[in-house]
């Protein structure tokens, strides 16, 4: 069924469509709602059995102050941000020069070599797990920010190779080669005309690597022993034990953990969008 | 002559200047992609053949971590699980498919609409995976009551052994619905209208229009819509450890989450064993990646 431009459809099922489109969208995002409700009630409200009705009290600063208070939650946050702005920053420069290389130069390695970043990019991370979990131990990296950020960024480089170099790919190439040949050194080709025309990749990239790095759970687990230095999703996972049947708090925690890339989303959402298509296409 | 002497060391550069600069732009990110990610894949491999505990010496043994796989109960149902999981989470597509088509209209306020329903796939699956399990608390969640509303007594999904993977996968789907969604609406955006224009003339409507017309105009979305799924599906590591560890009884286990199980946790640290597990997980998804590179190598050749 494609339907038609709902310009063209009668008034009545115009109105029907306006009529059920926050419905649709209330239902979607029932689990997000569900939570907040939860997240502003008191803790007597869930033992009650009023778990989906009105608040008996809204209690937003008391609950959400009480997960700062009771918990490290403040640490985690502070720790995904240690963690989530270095890889960014990382993996995006290190791209952007991979990037150029494998789209401004015709030489035989570069098919290959680009083919070897986007395998890699998709593999498991259990068939990495062991072997980086060791490399990290023997260079005294485990259970260091340092560590869990070279791991991401080093990783992260595969999807951000795969995207800046198809992006480059995409400009008009006649632009670096009339910069060669009036004599334009190779880098500050790349510095003064590829990176300002790249700027839209960048940050579409900056969001993603963001929100994938933000979100991360597994490697967390991995690569950080101790509690001081979780990031937020695992820190959330061991408030989860700490305020046991405390749904109230669990909830407030879990939306705050998930309130950054939300934002981020918000703020950046064309170049979110962008990014999400593999810069495939450019719509 | 100060001049003959520059002359050719600067030559030299001009004239391998072209073959060494797109090195030079390499060695950072394959240096640090090697060590990260190119090279634990073989040493992985390699650990396979072992028997580790992650401190001690290796001892080579073969292939026998493999042959004990073969006779490994929880090695099948994860492995089952798996399977599971690529079948049921391909609904994403489809359903994707339906939201974006059920979105793609021109009125007040749908752009935001747009966003709101994206925003599944922003929220990290240790929440995702929070919210369902609570959803699923057959005492207080939603699912309980609406049981409860049907006066029936409410299922424990997540307790239930033939139910669990089930439930863990309709909460994978919440996002990665969001996300096929929308990769659609970019294609749906890049759909000629002409062509549309055309087909309403040839009378083509309803399901012939979208399947003769559409579908074909969103063939690129398509791709990555099914080449993320399936990964979405393989990876499935986070929603697992969060909503149940495998259990009851290792009826929810995946491939990677046993590897996991296996290689660090209570249960030991078996790491070639491990290892081993994750070669298994490594080979199935390398014929996707095989296709995927296959497809961008055609896509390359034109």
């Amino acid at each position: 069924m494609f339907p038609r431009p709902i310009q063209q459809a009668s008034p009545g099922f115009r109105t029907g469509y306006q009529l059920f489109l926050p419905i649709a969208l209330l239902i979607w995002l029932l689990p997000l709602l569900a939570i907040f409700m939860t997240s502003v009630r008191p803790g007597g409200d869930i033992t009650a059995g009023n778990v989906f009705g009105w608040p008996s009290q809204w209690q937003i600063l008391d609950n959400y102050a009480a997960v700062f208070q009771q918990s490290k939650a403040m640490t985690y946050l502070w720790n995904s941000v240690k963690i989530t702005i270095p890889t960014v920053i990382i993996a995006v420069s290190l791209s952007c020069l991979t990037g150029y290389a494998l789209s401004a130069y015709r030489f035989r390695w570069a098919v290959p070599l680009f083919f070897l970043f986007v395998a890699g990019n998709f593999v498991p991370f259990q068939i990495l797990m062991v072997p980086v979990r060791d490399f990290s131990v023997r260079t005294g990296l485990y259970d260091t920010i340092t560590g869990l950020v070279l791991f991401h960024a080093a990783f992260q480089t595969g999807f951000c190779t795969l995207f800046m170099r198809n992006f480059m790919k995409a400009l008009p190439f006649e632009l670096i080669e009339s910069a060669r040949i009036e004599g334009v050194s190779e880098i500050k080709i790349f510095w003064h005309i590829v990176l300002p025309l790249v700027r839209p990749a960048i940050a579409a990239l900056a969001v993603l690597i963001f929100t994938f790095i933000w979100n991360d759970y597994f490697w967390a687990v991995v690569l950080i022993n101790g509690d001081d230095l979780l990031p937020v999703t695992a820190g959330v996972r061991s408030l989860n034990g700490q305020f046991v049947n405390q749904w109230h708090l669990v909830s407030a925690a879990s939306l705050l953990a998930a309130l950054p890339p939300v934002l981020m989303f918000f703020a950046m959402q064309k170049h979110f969008i962008a990014g999400l298509t593999l810069g495939a296409s450019k719509g | 002559m100060s001049s003959t002497e520059t002359v050719p060391s600067y030559s030299w550069w001009k004239r391998n200047r072209m073959a060494l600069s797109p090195w030079l732009f390499l060695v950072p990110g394959l240096l640090f992609f090697s060590v990260y990610v190119i090279a634990p894949i073989f040493q992985s491999i390699l650990y396979s053949f072992y028997e580790w505990d992650g401190l001690g010496e290796k001892i080579w043994i073969g292939t026998r971590n493999y042959e004990e796989l073969l006779d490994d109960d929880r090695f099948y149902t994860s492995l089952k699980n798996n399977v599971i999981w690529l079948v049921l989470y391909m609904l994403a597509v489809p359903i994707g498919l339906g939201i974006a088509l059920f979105l793609n209209q021109t009125v007040t306020g749908i752009r935001l609409y747009k966003s709101l329903f994206f925003f599944p796939f922003v929220i990290s699956q240790v929440v995702v995976g929070l919210i369902f399990g609570w959803f699923y608390n057959p005492s207080f969640g939603i699912v309980g009551k609406v049981w409860e509303f049907f006066g029936a007594t409410p299922p424990s999904i997540l307790g239930d052994e033939t139910l669990v993977t089930y439930g863990i996968i309709a909460a994978g789907l919440w996002p990665q619905i969001a996300y096929c969604m929308i990769l659609y609406l970019t294609g749906l955006n890049n759909v000629s209208p002409d062509q549309i224009e055309a087909g309403r003339l040839d009378n083509a409507r309803g399901w012939k229009m979208l399947w003769y017309i559409i579908i074909p105009q969103l063939k690129p979305a398509t791709f990555i819509a099914v080449v993320v799924t399936v990964i979405g599906a393989l990876r499935s590591f986070d929603l697992v450890a969060i909503m149940t560890q495998g259990g009851p009884y290792g009826s929810s286990n995946v491939l990677a989450y046993y590897m996991f199980e296996t290689a660090l946790s209570e249960y030991g640290y078996r790491m070639g064993y491990g290892s081993a597990i994750a070669t298994v997980l490594f080979l199935i998804m390398l014929v996707y990646i095989s296709y995927f590179l296959w497809r961008m190598y055609q896509d390359e050749q034109q």
